[in-house]
């Protein structure tokens, strides 16, 4: 039995806790400041809209961690120490460990710009965040205007929390097209036609130069640094990005890059010290996958993927095919594969664009022009079935093979409006082709049934 | 206690008030009720079409308007900003205030009818007599306090049911199973029974009288459906008669159990019921109030399966009592009927063992003591009682005992009353017999499923916050795992509030109903070990 010491409660650490605890009877710590608890970051925002309660945030009840023997520390890490096998705590006190898991997350980006140390410029991140919006435009008279720096998804979220209590908002965004680093082009657009049906003052080709006090320490307005116009209003939410959270491991031995490097095991150049989701720096990351991705998905695969190794069966991290989601306001956003911008796409990578007439829907696929093969869908205010598309690409389907069977992937609702057919024919008319319809077949709803384990009944269901 | 703690406990400030267009519906809506409360207090009220018309009428339009300004202003998509700063929607002071409101009203209408005009002989007075024009013009009958509340009931679903059509206007199945509701309370229970009554003694029915009937109310959550009164206004009412007690019976052995199968319960708790049809219009607003413990969810299982065994024990004891002992006047005798029962619940319980024993788990066990001791009850029934007695209890004093606990008490006392503060399906999870049957259908051989979409859920949580029945939708959706669960009644909101479009409510094969992986989809390490051969 050895001591695995987790440093972060979010979803890799977490994920990883879980499955230590179900394949072996390891000890298990986990370190976090930031709550006594593992809430749902990405539930923060529904906190603010009173969509929720906090509590309600937590996926696994309080009794959950007792239960399963995992030890939650409630402490600030202050550092380190891999040689002699310690984690140090700020205000002293250190835990000993035979294997340590850094799973520490991120931290928001700043710019850099004059004013940013100022009360009212805050990002959003941290639990501790949240409280302090709560402070910091608690209603429209408190909060006159907001402005927000940043065109990504925190960004948008953000606006979308300060909406829900009618504060207006101003987004500045540095691109030409709202999130056109990473959506196509159509997509980009619809977004931001939404934005603006949102009453959100969406300001393209702006950055920002500098945050002017009131004099007392506290933000007063916002000049931008293209056409020098000054913005006033009472909060600056700053939503440029995130970056792995390492400082305090400076000067540990571990070595570190942007964030810390790890091998195909997840494993530091330390043995027995590993770095999973947000923090973690793949040294070669898996063909077509960034070195860091932060966001869930890649932290819980990787828990789950080390949390098999720390149980005696070595594994390596090897992700499936690509896929994420977001909520644009009321438009939802899956993909899956690979669907590159225009600014990134080059020429081998063909794009078919379908778009409803009037609601705020679209799709875009993307395949191979030499080849043919499929490579990735974007949907947008359509759900599709993660197993179906996941299953076209593993199966190396053509493009035209998905689209006679794209309705296998629908995951609406039921009695919701169908738009296969009228995608097909727009598909048909674009590539001057005459495909027609395969009839539905229920299997591949299913066909990722087949791979049913007899899951060992932890003690992980909820509250 | 940090801020944001505050924040949520006071609750009394939302960071959003109401429009002044909402504060006037509000008022108008006031003065409709109020209108009813002086009629109440009044016994001579004038001109009673009128007032009673411009009663309803504010009502009605006051929570069009209300709903008018809340949702006209937004495009199409979750509404649900602010509901845990209200004070009406998150247990404040409010909710208690209305809750109170509403606990009371029905204690008044349950217990003393008297104080809303119900007088024993002769005319109706106080607020009973104002909605005698309207029962008239239904049934040709001067109002009862159910009728009262039939109007009631069947107006809070068709105003709230337009609230809510306006809230989820992006979901057509959130739309398509709004209209049904309205269309069953208002068709089924409210006018047909109304209208039915108005051939009582008429030659199509041979001179009889039917019970009064909701044909879609089915036992055993219209328990005293087979009381020997009714059984008799069945039978002395001609082929009309017959065919309605032939359609009750074969509503619980055939129809419930096939569509429960192809569908799921929600063809009925969520698409039919009236119950379920105020639950989901206006209870819409207390949703999120339902506790999600596993405490909870244990007292759940006890006591639905509980109220289940009493109302079986019950009702074979009210049909035990009336029937006859001798085979030559009727085949339907006691002891025919008593073995006939013990027979049928052996055969579900034996077959449920059999087949679906791996799937029952706890529940099983549940599910087994009541059988034995429904059975047990039933032999010692046959064995010790005499006519109308059970165990030398009077089968008339069961009956009453239910009627009083759970007819009454429960579905509505309760049920009801303490919507803002329990949330809208306390009843329907902790007491409807009916739930309980349908419920055991649904986990042991029901085509109905919510299936999560491979490894996409973040764990948000909006679907367990918004399950009206305090199902932790999240506790399955984060692991990878199809949910089927007894007491799901199939609303579909889980799926409507989900950011990421992860649930889905829909039929199919058994195979891989409940589908469950170690590992996510997203990762690989599934494939690894299936080319391994560990796989299944």
């Amino acid at each position: 039995m050895e001591h695995i010491v987790i440093i972060g409660n979010g979803i890799a650490g977490v994920t990883a806790a879980r499955h230590i605890r179900k394949g072996s009877r390891h000890r298990i710590s986990i370190i976090s400041s930031e709550s006594e608890h593992f809430f749902s970051r990405t539930a923060l925002m529904y906190v603010y809209m009173g969509h929720m309660p906090f509590e309600d945030t937590k996926p696994y009840g309080d009794h959950f961690w007792k239960k399963n023997r995992i030890e939650l520390v409630h402490a600030h890490v202050a550092g380190v120490d891999p040689l002699e096998r310690k984690v140090r705590f700020q205000g002293g006190g250190a835990l000993a460990f035979d294997r340590l898991i850094l799973a520490c997350g991120s931290q928001p980006n700043t710019l850099g710009c004059p004013g940013e140390e100022l009360q009212g410029v805050q990002g959003l991140y941290f639990k501790q965040d949240l409280e302090l919006l709560e402070r910091n435009a608690k209603d429209r008279t408190t909060c006159k205007r907001a402005v927000i720096v940043g065109g990504g998804l925190i960004g948008i979220e953000l606006a979308e929390m300060l909406r829900s209590r009618d504060i207006p908002v101003t987004f500045l965004v540095r691109e030409t097209s709202f999130w056109n680093s990473v959506l196509p082009e159509g997509e980009s657009a619809m977004v931001g036609e939404h934005i603006r049906e949102h009453h959100i003052d969406l300001r393209l080709n702006a950055t920002l130069k500098e945050i002017r006090s009131d004099g007392q320490g506290r933000a007063r307005s916002v000049v931008l640094a293209e056409t020098g116009e000054e913005i006033a209003c009472d909060l600056v939410g700053l939503a440029v990005g995130v970056s792995p959270n390492i400082e305090f491991l400076r000067d540990s031995g571990i070595a570190l890059d942007r964030g810390v490097l790890v091998d195909q095991f997840l494993e530091t150049n330390c043995p027995g010290v590993y770095a999973i989701g947000d923090c973690a720096q793949l040294k070669e990351p898996p063909p077509g996958r960034r070195p860091i991705e932060a966001v869930w998905y890649t932290g819980r695969i990787m828990g789950e993927t080390l949390a098999r190794t720390l149980c005696g069966q070595p594994s390596a991290y090897s992700p499936g095919p690509w896929f994420n989601s977001a909520k644009f306001l009321d438009i939802e956003y899956q993909t899956y594969g690979r669907v590159l911008p225009q600014q990134r796409k080059g020429n081998s990578e063909v794009h078919f664009h379908w778009r409803h007439p009037r609601k705020k829907l679209c799709v875009t696929l993307a395949f191979d022009g030499q080849s043919q093969r499929f490579l990735g869908i974007n949907a947008l205010g359509l759900r599709l079935r993660h197993g179906t598309v996941e299953g076209w690409l593993r199966g190396n389907l053509s493009i035209d093979q998905v689209m006679e069977t794209l309705a296998d992937a629908n995951f609406d609702p039921e009695f919701h409006k169908k738009y296969e057919g009228a995608i097909l024919d727009k598909y048909n008319m674009d590539f001057n082709k005459a495909l027609g319809r395969k009839k539905k077949d229920h299997r591949p709803m299913f066909q990722w049934g087949c791979m049913v384990y007899p899951t060992d009944k932890t003690n992980d269901s909820g509250r | 206690m940090n801020d944001l703690d505050k924040s949520m406990a006071l609750g009394g400030q939302p960071p959003k008030s109401l429009t002044l267009g909402q504060r006037l519906a509000v008022g108008l809506g006031l003065m409709g009720l109020g209108i009813l409360v002086l009629a109440a207090t009044n016994p001579g009220f004038p001109q009673k079409p009128l007032w009673l018309g411009l009663s309803l009428g504010a009502i009605f339009l006051a929570t069009l308007w209300f709903s008018w300004e809340t949702y006209a202003h937004s495009g199409p998509g979750i509404k649900n900003d602010g509901t845990w700063f209200k004070s009406i929607s998150s247990r404040g002071a409010m909710a208690w205030v209305l809750g109170l409101a509403l606990t009371g009203f029905y204690i008044v209408l349950y217990f003393y009818p008297e104080f809303l005009g119900l007088v024993d002989q002769g005319p109706n007075r106080g607020l009973i007599a104002l909605f005698d024009p309207l029962s008239r013009l239904l049934s040709g009958q001067p109002a009862s306090q159910w009728f009262v509340y039939g109007t009631l009931y069947t107006l809070a679903i068709l105003a709230f049911g337009l609230k809510f059509l306006w809230k989820y206007r992006h979901s057509p199945y959130q739309r398509l199973r709004t209209l049904s509701v309205m269309l069953f309370q208002t068709a089924f229970a409210f006018i047909l029974p109304e209208l039915m009554a108005r051939l009582n003694g008429h030659k199509i029915l041979e001179g009889g009288s039917l019970p009064y009937l909701d044909i879609k109310s089915i036992w055993p959550l219209n328990y005293y459906n087979f009381e020997s009164y009714r059984i008799k206004g069945f039978l002395g009412s001609g082929d009309i008669g017959l065919a309605l007690l032939v359609l009750a019976v074969l509503s619980i052995l055939v129809i419930t159990p096939v569509l429960t199968y192809r569908y799921g319960k929600r063809w009925y708790c969520s698409w039919v019921c009236g119950c379920g049809a105020l639950a989901e219009t206006a209870g819409d607003p207390f949703r999120q109030l339902s506790d999600k413990s596993i405490a909870a969810w244990k007292l759940e299982r006890w006591m639905v399966h509980l109220v289940l065994v009493f109302v079986v024990v019950m009702t074979t004891a009210v049909v035990h009592s009336y029937l006859g002992t001798d085979t030559s006047k009727y085949w339907l005798t006691k002891k025919v009927f008593l073995i006939g029962v013990a027979l049928l619940l052996s055969a579900v319980f034996t077959w449920a063992m059999r087949f679906r024993g791996k799937q029952l788990q706890k529940d099983a066990k549940l599910g087994a003591i009541s059988c034995f001791v429904i059975i047990l009850v039933l032999i010692g029934l046959h064995l010790f009682s005499g006519e109308g007695h059970v165990f030398w209890i009077k089968s008339e004093s069961l009956r009453k005992t239910y009627g009083f606990l759970i007819g009454s008490i429960f579905s509505g006392v309760v049920g009801t009353g303490f919507y803002p503060i329990f949330g809208s399906r306390v009843w329907c999870r902790f007491g409807c017999p009916m739930a309980a049957i349908l419920g055991f259908q649904q986990k042991l051989f029901s085509r109905f499923r919510i299936t999560t979409n491979g490894g996409q859920c973040i764990s948000c949580g909006n679907c367990s916050t918004y399950c009206e029945m305090g199902i932790d939708v999240r506790a399955y959706a984060q692991r990878g795992q199809n949910i089927v669960r007894s007491s799901c009644v199939g609303c579909g909101i889980c799926s409507a509030v989900c950011p990421r479009g992860v649930l889905k409510l829909e039929n199919g094969p058994h195979r891989g109903r409940i589908d469950s992986r170690e590992f996510l989809l997203g990762n690989d390490l599934d494939l690894v070990e299936l080319a391994k051969g560990n796989g299944p």
